[in-house]
C-alpha cells in the first residue's frame, strides 16, 4: 500500500530525467529486476525512506537521493524494476529512458543472487546500452541458505564489469558496494564489458544500419543498440529519441530505407519480426546460461522447503480463502481492540488541553471571537482528527506493512486471479486493492503494475471501493457506537472486527460487480495474458517496519489530514456562527440538503460533511461532530458514549449509522485521489466517471437500504 | 513439427522443457523477459485455490501463469 511522501506525489516522485549535479558528483542509476531489493539498497545508501515491500512492481517511478562514500558524493536514482529494457510497459520505458537518456555516470544493476541467470538478462541488456555497469549481487544471504554459491571473481571476469555482493538489509554490506563504486571511478581496475554477438544475419543487418547512423552523426545513444531496436520497430524508443535527443528518425528517409532493407533481408532469410525478437532474447539468455554454468554452484539442499509448505497452506484449495479472510479479520481485530484505549486517552488529553488553551487565551486578552475561531474551530476539529485517526492508523499501518514485507500480498493476487479473470480483469488488481487500504491515491499509482491499459483502467476506477485509512477510523468508531453498544471486552472487539470485515467484503463484492459491469460496457474486452511473480517468503524486519510505518506513513497521513482539518475547522466554525436572517449558514445549507439526504437515510449535516470532506476523508466525522456541537448545547465530548449520545440526540438510529458507513464506503474519492486519477489516466472523462461511479452506487445503496428498513420499521 | 503437449499437461511436482511459444505478442515478450526460451526447464509447483492460475518454477523464480496462456506454451513429450 505504498503510502509515503513519495507515493502521493509530495516529494521525490518521478524526478524525470534531468538530474542536476555539481562537478564532483556522480549520478548512479539503480536498475534491476522487480523485487530484488533495489529500494532497500537505495534506502540503505541514501537514508531515504523509499517505500519497500516484498512484491514485484512496487517502485513505479524514479526516485532520487544523495549519498557520500569516503571519496565521492553520489546522486542515486532508484529506477523501476524491470525484467528487460525492451520497453513494453510504462515502468520499462521509465527505466530504459533513464539509462539511455539520463546520462548516469554508472548503472548499478541490482541482481537477485537466488536467480542470477534471469537477472543477467537485464545486466547484459543494460551493458548493450551503456558501458558503465556495476553488478550488485543482492540477497546473497538468501542464496547461501538455498545452497547457491556464486564465484564473484569469475563472474566479474566473464562479464567484464565489477561485481560486488551485498545483503541490502545489513547496512554494513553496502559499504563494500560504495567502495567498489569508488574504485570504479578512480579507475583502479580496467574493465572490458562483454559484448553479445547475435546470429550472423542479424549482425550483418545491424552493421548496415549502424553505418548509416554513424555517418549521420547520431550522438547520445549507443548506435549498435539503437540499430538493434530499429529493426524490431520499437516505436516508443523512436518517439523518445525525438523527445530527449531532438533527433527525428521517422523523418529521415535514409535511415528508414536502411531499416526497411535490413528487415526485408532478414525476413527473406526466415527471420520475421517475431523470430527476430526471439533470436535476440535467446542469444542473450544463452550467454547468461553459459556464464552461470561456470560461476554458479548449486549445493544439493532443501530448496525452498519452507516456501513450498507455506504456499500449500496459504494458497491451498481449501485453506487459501479462509486464511485470507481470517487474516483480514485478525488485523482488524488488533486494530479495533488496540485502538480503543489510546483513542480515549488521547481525546481526554486533547480536550483537557482545549480548556487550558481557553484559559491561556483569556490571560493573553485575546478577543473572544478569535479565541473561539482558533480553539472551538481549528483546534477542536484537529483534536478529533488526531484522537480518532492516530491510534487505528498507528496499529493498522505497521501490521499491513509486515504482511507486505513477508511476501503474502502477491499470494492474495494469485488466489484472487480467477475471480478477477471472470470479471475480465487482472489478478494484480488485488494488489492495487490492497494498496488502496492504505491510500487510494497510492493504490491508483500502483495500478501501473497492470500492463493492459483496459485492465489498468478497471483497477483505477474501482480502487476507491476499499476504504482507505482516512475512512477506516470513522467506520470503526461508528461500529463501536451503534453495533457493539454495551458489550465490552474481547467479545465486543471481535464483533466489531467481524462487522468491519463484512463491510470490507461488501466493498470487495462491489469491486467485482463494478469491474464486471464496466468490462461488459464501457471497457469491453477479454482478459489479457497474465504473469505474476511469487517472491520467496521473507521474515519481515519487524523493528524497521514499525518505525518506518509509524514515522513515514502514519505521521505523514496524519499531517496531511491535520493540514486540511484545521482550516476546515475554521470554515465550519464560520458556517455555524455567521447568520443570515434567523439561522446560520450551516443550518441553511443543511436544510437545503436535508430532504435529499433524508431519502438516503442521512441528514443534511452528514451529507454536507461528506461534501466538505473532499480534501480528505478523515475529516468527515469530525465535521459532523463539530456541526452538531455548534448548534447544540454540548461542549464537552470526551468519550465514545458521549459521542454516541450526541448522534442520538441529533436523530441518529442504527439505520443512519449503516447508511453513513455505506456512503463512506461508496462516495466520491478525495481530491488527492481524483487528481491522481486525472494524472494516471490523462483523461477528464475517466476522472469524471471515477467521481460519479462510486457516488451513484452509494446513493442508490443508501436509498434502497433506507427504504427497505423503513418498510419494516 | 507440431508439439502435442502444453504446459497444462504437467501436474504439480512434474517438470518439462519448453519447446515452442504460441502465445500472443504481448505474452510472448513477457515470457521471453523472464527467460522462457526453447529448452528452458520449467517445473509446476502448485496451483491456486481454484486450480487456475498455476505456479511454475522458471530459472529460480516462481511465476504464476493462467490456464489459457499455458495452453499456448508447448513442451516436450
Amino acid at each position: 500500500m505504498g503510502l509515503t511522501k513519495s507515493s502521493v506525489g509530495i516529494k521525490a516522485v518521478d524526478i524525470g530525467l534531468s538530474i542536476e549535479k555539481s562537478e564532483n558528483e556522480y549520478v548512479i542509476a539503480l536498475a534491476g529486476n522487480p523485487n530484488v531489493g533495489k529500494s532497500t539498497v537505495f534506502n540503505g545508501l541514501t537514508g531515504l525512506n523509499q517505500h519497500t515491500g516484498n512484491w514485484a512492481g512496487k517502485t513505479v517511478t524514479n526516485a532520487k537521493g544523495v549519498c557520500s562514500s569516503k571519496k565521492h558524493s553520489y546522486i542515486m536514482v532508484d529506477i523501476p524494476g524491470t525484467y528487460s529494457l525492451m520497453a513494453h510497459s510504462t515502468e520499462e520505458e521509465v527505466a530504459r529512458n533513464f539509462i539511455c537518456f539520463g546520462k548516469p555516470d554508472a548503472v548499478v544493476v541490482v541482481c537477485d543472487a537466488t536467480c542470477l541467470e534471469r537477472n543477467l538478462n537485464l545486466v547484459l541488456q543494460t551493458m548493450e546500452i551503456c558501458n558503465n555497469v556495476i553488478v550488485c549481487l543482492n540477497l546473497i544471504d538468501e542464496a547461501k541458505r538455498k545452497g547457491i554459491r556464486i564465484n564473484k571473481t569469475a563472474l566479474s571476469q566473464k562479464l567484464g564489469v565489477p561485481v560486488v555482493s551485498t545483503v541490502a538489509r545489513k547496512k554494513k554490506s553496502l559499504t563494500t558496494l560504495l567502495d567498489t563504486v569508488d574504485n570504479y571511478f578512480d579507475k583502479k581496475m580496467i574493465f572490458k564489458p562483454l559484448k553479445i554477438t547475435y546470429n550472423e544475419k542479424i549482425e550483418n543487418a545491424v552493421y548496415m544500419i549502424e553505418q548509416i547512423l554513424t555517418k549521420k552523426g547520431i550522438d547520445g545513444v549507443n548506435t549498435r543498440w539503437l540499430s538493434l531496436r530499429l529493426i524490431e520497430n520499437n516505436k516508443s524508443l523512436i518517439d523518445d529519441i525525438n523527445k530527449y535527443l531532438g533527433i527525428d528518425i521517422n523523418s529521415d528517409d535514409e535511415i528508414k530505407e536502411a531499416v526497411n532493407f535490413a528487415q526485408t533481408l532478414l525476413s527473406n532469410s526466415g527471420i520475421d519480426e517475431n523470430a527476430y525478437k526471439e533470436s535476440i532474447v535467446s542469444s542473450i539468455m544463452s550467454v547468461a546460461e553459459d556464464i552461470c554454468k561456470d560461476t554458479v554452484k548449486y549445493d544439493k539442499g532443501r530448496y525452498a522447503e519452507f516456501d513450498k509448505k507455506a504456499d500449500k497452506i496459504l494458497t491451498g484449495r481449501l485453506t487459501g480463502y479462509p486464511i485470507m479472510l481470517l487474516l483480514l479479520m485478525f488485523i482488524f481485530w488488533l486494530t479495533v481492540s488496540g485502538a480503543n484505549y489510546p483513542s480515549s486517552v488521547l481525546s481526554n488529553w486533547l480536550f483537557y488541553l482545549q480548556d487550558k488553551l481557553h484559559v491561556l487565551f483569556d490571560i493573553l486578552k485575546i478577543p473572544p471571537i478569535i479565541s473561539s475561531i482558533v480553539i472551538d474551530g481549528a483546534y477542536r476539529v484537529l483534536a478529533w482528527v488526531v484522537s480518532v485517526m492516530l491510534p487505528p492508523m498507528a496499529i493498522f499501518f505497521p501490521l499491513f506493512t509486515l504482511l507486505e514485507d513477508s511476501g503474502y500480498l502477491p499470494r492474495i493476487a494469485y488466489n484472487l486471479d480467477k475471480p478477477f479473470k471472470k470479471c475480465s480483469a487482472c489478478g494484480k488488481q488485488a494488489l492495487t486493492m490492497c494498496m488502496g487500504f492504505g491510500c487510494n491515491a497510492a493504490g491508483i499509482v500502483g495500478c501501473r503494475i497492470i500492463d493492459s491499459p483496459r485492465e489498468r483502467l478497471l483497477a483505477v476506477l474501482t480502487n476507491c471501493f476499499v476504504p482507505c485509512n482516512g475512512r477506516f477510523p470513522a467506520l470503526i468508531a461508528l461500529i463501536s457506537m451503534f453495533f457493539i453498544g454495551t458489550a465490552t471486552g474481547t467479545f465486543s472487539s471481535i464483533l466489531s472486527a467481524l462487522i468491519l470485515t463484512l463491510f470490507i467484503i461488501l466493498g470487495i463484492v462491489i469491486t467485482f460487480l463494478t469491474t464486471k459491469i464496466l468490462s461488459k460496457t464501457v471497457l469491453k474486452g477479454i482478459p489479457s495474458s497474465f504473469t505474476l511473480e511469487l517472491p520467496p517468503y521473507r521474515r519481515p524486519q519487524i523493528g524497521k517496519v514499525i518505525v518506518r510505518s509509524v514515522f513515514d506513513r502514519t505521521l505523514f497521513v496524519l499531517g496531511r489530514a491535520a493540514a486540511v482539518a484545521a482550516p476546515m475547522g475554521v470554515i465550519i466554525w464560520l458556517f455555524a456562527n455567521i447568520t443570515v436572517g434567523d439561522s446560520s449558514i450551516l443550518n441553511i445549507c443543511a436544510d437545503f440538503l436535508d430532504p435529499f439526504a433524508k431519502l438516503m437515510g442521512l441528514d443534511g449535516i452528514i451529507l454536507m460533511a461528506f461534501i466538505l470532506g473532499i480534501p480528505a476523508n478523515e475529516i468527515v466525522l469530525p465535521i459532523i461532530i463539530m456541526a452538531y456541537m455548534s448548534s447544540g448545547s454540548l461542549t464537552e465530548l470526551a468519550s465514545i458514549s458521549q459521542m454516541q449520545n450526541l448522534f442520538i440526540n441529533n436523530g441518529w438510529t442504527v439505520t443512519t449509522a449503516v447508511c453513513v458507513m455505506i456512503f463512506s464506503l461508496f462516495h466520491w474519492s478525495c481530491s488527492t485521489t481524483l487528481i491522481t486519477i486525472k494524472k494516471e489516466t490523462g483523461s477528464l472523462k475517466w476522472t469524471v466517471l471515477a467521481f460519479f461511479l462510486p457516488t451513484i452506487i452509494g446513493i442508490v445503496a443508501c436509498v434502497i437500504f433506507n427504504s427497505v428498513i423503513s418498510i419494516f420499521v | 513439427m507440431a508439439f502435442t503437449r502444453c504446459l497444462n499437461d504437467i501436474k504439480p511436482g512434474q517438470f518439462a522443457h519448453i519447446k515452442q511459444l504460441c502465445t500472443d505478442e504481448n505474452m510472448h515478450r513477457r515470457l521471453l523477459d523472464i527467460g522462457l526460451i526453447e529448452n528452458t526447464k520449467i517445473k509446476c509447483i502448485g496451483k491456486s485455490p481454484f486450480g487456475d492460475p498455476k505456479a511454475f518454477l522458471i530459472r529460480g523464480a516462481v511465476i504464476a501463469i493462467r490456464e489459457e496462456d499455458c495452453k499456448d506454451i508447448m513442451i516436450d513429450d
